[in-house]
């Protein structure tokens, strides 16, 4: 994965539009962290494989970035994107790491489903 | 405690590493000792959150990278029975609780260990581990003749509720493979085993006890953690 420069990911934002494609949304604090301080409360989502097409796709903001996709009828958004990668299959890989490299966010689009 | 000769091992959890930290030792000494030991990993962490900044990996390779640490791990203990379960990292508890039953006897029916390592039900804090501890021990309950069925326990309350561990063994010479073990799984365990080593070095006797003593809970059947399913 690269660090996001906006102007190179907003052209692979672009190319996705208009298109069904799989998501993949994740937001985590992992599954330690009330373990590990026991007032922390512990919150996350995680939707994979679920088909949407949007027409708008924007990346916005200085690193640690936005990213919004308009729905015809609704909205896909994530914060925190620090980097991204089109891997080997196509699949337009965003996530954001904290400084000491824990995955904090995940979006993730694909013309193919991912991986169970 | 000497590690007693066995007829079977069969070692149940979730993700690759979690047989590293806590029961290496006590896997490779039942190998050494010519007991067949399988290892069902449920998952491949695929959901592991430890991927580096810089990234070394995505998502998505992760578990091909996490695969190959878990039978590197298996090597490193002289494991050759690894089985890989198939099932999706922090979703285990959502899965049809009969189903992961089922899973288990599969499991017991085919190999008929005399033993049975997981984790400690209620005190083994991430939702995975206490899933897999839940299937493992209905799976037994239902048994007319249970094995011995040993848990890991390492939530915060864990000596308060449950006192020591009735179970500890000594795994000094195994210790190396152990470290190797753990050594393996090094995208996840990268950051921890730096911190040991430096504790290590600094003469810490909590750090060395904990890499040559292994401890387990007898399932308390008596205690179950809950009254039927």
């Amino acid at each position: 994965m690269e660090l996001v420069e906006v102007k190179k990911l907003q052209v692979e934002l672009d190319a996705f539009a208009g298109r069904d494609v799989y998501l993949h949304l994740e937001t985590t604090n992992g599954s330690y962290a009330t373990h590990f301080n026991e007032g922390f409360f512990n919150a996350g989502a995680f939707i994979r494989n679920v088909v949407i097409n949007y027409e708008l796709g924007k990346v916005v903001g200085d690193s640690p970035h936005r990213v919004g996709l308009k729905l015809p009828h609704g909205w896909v958004y994530a914060q925190g994107i620090t980097h991204y990668e089109l891997d080997e299959q196509g699949r337009l890989l965003l996530a954001g790491h904290d400084g000491s490299g824990k995955l904090a966010v995940a979006l993730q689009i694909s013309e193919t489903p991912f991986s169970y | 405690m000497t590690i007693p000769q066995e007829r079977h091992v069969l070692v149940v959890f979730p993700h690759p590493d979690d047989e590293a930290f806590g029961v290496s030792g006590t896997i490779t000494t039942h190998i050494q000792q010519g007991t067949p030991v399988t290892y069902a990993c449920l998952t491949l962490g695929e959901m592991g959150r430890n991927l580096g900044n810089p990234p070394f990996a995505t998502r998505e390779s992760l578990p091909i990278i996490r695969k190959k640490e878990l039978q590197a791990s298996a090597d490193a203990m002289g494991l050759t029975d690894l089985r890989m379960m198939g099932l999706r990292d922090k979703t285990i508890e959502f899965e049809d609780d009969e189903k992961m039953v089922g899973l288990m006897t599969d499991l017991i029916e085919e190999l008929n260990p005399s033993k049975i390592i997981t984790f400690y039900p209620d005190f083994a804090v991430h939702p995975d581990h206490e899933a897999t501890a839940r299937a493992v021990v209905r799976a037994v309950r239902r048994m007319k003749d249970r094995p011995t069925l040993h848990g890991v326990a390492f939530a915060n309350n864990t000596v308060e509720m449950l006192g020591q561990p009735d179970v500890i063994y000594d795994i000094q010479e195994v210790r190396d493979q152990k470290m190797n073990s753990m050594k393996a799984h090094i995208s996840q365990t990268a950051w921890m085993l730096e911190e040991m080593e430096h504790k290590l070095q600094q003469g810490d006797k909590e750090t060395e006890n904990w890499l040559t003593k292994e401890r387990f809970y007898n399932y308390r059947w008596h205690e179950d953690f809950e009254k039927s399913f």
